[in-house]
């Protein structure tokens, strides 16, 4: 077959020609826009009558701070919450949709939830996305076979572990925990480890930062413990505070009314058959 | 000095892992060291993973592609076993991994060694490297740290051992390992599998042989914390 002089445009299929043109534009030092991360540092571990989760809450955009108060201890279930680091948008969604997973999956058994099964339900999803899913998780909970703690990774691998730190502040509050932590710690000993892990993170890691959130889950429920510890507070605030007596002046008030646009044309033809 | 140690590189078993016959049932072994680039991400896995009441299996190379593997394995198995109303054999569940290895060889990158015994056949072997083909072995040897164990295999392996000579033998291969394989590293896990059924064994770094030019652990973080102080890094 010989191929026409004439260039015709393209049936279907999918057109490469943009990610040509991004390749060369990166080639050429232009960057894309990069998703917002947190740097981030998240712990967990395991203490008497149960499960303390922790995090730092700054969430970054390439050098940025971005949002210097998030929340990176999400709900899974009543007795399971989940330690996000990564893309942010990820370890959102994957959080959202695996514990509406397990509400269904509770109203279809009238069980309470356990910690394997959200195991499961996460490390399948990021499995399947082949580590483009960017979440890294500490997974942690209390359920009916006792408490449980758990570090899954963008690839899907997880871990099983009585003490786990995530994120690019993990090395700094592995070293805490690596000298500090033992067996049969009580909650306010395991809330203090959790919170200088973490403190750790946020003082010689350069992504994570801000506060520490602190999340205890027992058998008898959970405490979620927003905003702990606080060693960055702000200095600049004005002792006064700031007030908007004046509201919102109306400079002008003009209703246009919608303009009725249909046109219906009487005696056109009949539908056909 | 480059300190590049790329955390975000997929976690990957840089592994010693092994599996021995002998007479009467098989020995499996693993060093506990999973890697994310140049860090330790976890220092006491567990890389010998349960797929039946009877089979285990030795675990190399992706930690979530050889844990997704193992996890559609056991579950296979288990179905397998209900219909049959019997354990399943080590055969069945050595060429159900190569199955999986095999057909989808193009997106895993897994080592898996399966080992187990069953009525039919006793104890045996199965190696099913990363192209997916299943090999029968009276030995096999896998993971980044099996490169220095070859030559020592070749020499130390007889047929016929006892139960305790292949344990001793699997433990002293994975310490060498670990002694010379960066990637491997931390305790030493054996599982037994014989008619009698299966035992689990641990043997702690700090016990291990100590081999060329090794020393003896002195004033080690170990030793603080036997001391029993709340604080073990104020001493």
């Amino acid at each position: 077959m010989s191929k026409s002089v004439v260039e015709m445009p393209p049936k279907g299929g999918f057109s490469f020609d943009l990610c040509k043109r991004n390749e060369m534009l990166s080639k050429k030092g232009v960057n894309p826009p990069s998703f917002r991360k947190t740097g981030t540092t998240i712990v967990g571990l395991i203490f008497q009558d149960g499960v303390i989760l922790g995090a730092d809450t700054r969430a970054t955009e390439g050098p940025i701070v971005c949002d210097k108060n998030c929340e990176k201890i999400h709900y899974m279930a009543p007795n399971i919450y989940c330690c996000g680091a990564g893309t942010a948008a990820d370890t959102e969604a994957v959080t959202d949709m695996v514990s509406s997973q397990l509400q269904l999956h509770r109203y279809h058994t009238g069980r309470e939830s356990r910690v394997v099964t959200a195991l499961t339900l996460l490390k399948r999803h990021l499995f399947n996305y082949q580590g483009y899913v960017s979440a890294a998780l500490v997974l942690g909970g209390v359920d009916v076979t006792g408490p449980h703690l758990h570090t899954i990774y963008p690839h899907g691998s997880t871990d099983t572990l009585p003490f786990a730190t995530m994120g690019s502040g993990s090395l700094a509050a592995m070293a805490v925990f690596e000298s500090k932590y033992r067996e049969g710690l009580t909650r306010d000993e395991g809330i203090a480890l959790v919170t200088e892990a973490i403190c750790s993170g946020i003082f010689n890691d350069l992504g994570s930062g801000s506060n520490v959130d602190v999340c205890v889950i027992t058998k008898a429920g959970k405490e979620y413990l927003r905003n702990h510890l606080q060693p960055n507070p702000r200095t600049y605030t004005s002792s006064k505070g700031y007030s908007f007596p004046k509201k919102t002046e109306v400079l002008l008030t003009k209703i246009t009314p919608l303009k009725e646009k249909v046109e219906i044309i009487e005696g056109g033809d009949a539908m056909e058959e | 000095m480059d300190l590049n140690m790329n955390l975000n590189a997929p976690h990957s078993m840089g592994t010693t892992i092994i599996g021995v016959t002998y007479n009467g049932g098989v020995v499996l072994g693993a060093d506990s060291r999973t890697s994310t680039g140049m860090y330790v991400a976890n220092r006491a896995s567990d890389k010998i993973t349960q797929l039946t009441e009877n089979v285990y299996v030795c675990r190399s190379g992706s930690a979530a592609d050889s844990q997704i593997v193992s996890d559609y394995v056991r579950y296979f198995l288990h179905q397998h076993t209900i219909q049959l109303g019997q354990p399943a054999t080590v055969k069945v569940a050595a060429n159900l991994i190569r199955l999986l290895s095999y057909n989808n060889k193009n997106m895993l990158e897994t080592g898996l060694i399966v080992g187990g015994w069953d009525k039919y056949e006793g104890g045996k072997i199965y190696g099913i490297p990363l192209g997916g083909t299943l090999i029968e072995q009276p030995f096999a040897i896998g993971g980044s740290g099996s490169s220095y164990l070859y030559g020592f295999f070749d020499q130390a392996w007889k047929e016929g051992m006892t139960k305790d000579e292949a344990e001793q033998l699997v433990v002293k291969a994975v310490s060498l390992a670990i002694a010379r394989d960066g990637a491997s590293g931390g305790v030493v896990r054996t599982v037994i599998i014989n008619s009698e059924g299966v035992t689990r064994n641990f043997y702690p770094g700090d016990k291990l042989p100590l081999w060329h030019e090794e020393l003896e652990p002195q004033n080690s973080l170990l030793d603080i914390l036997n001391s029993s102080s709340p604080e073990p890094m104020n001493i």
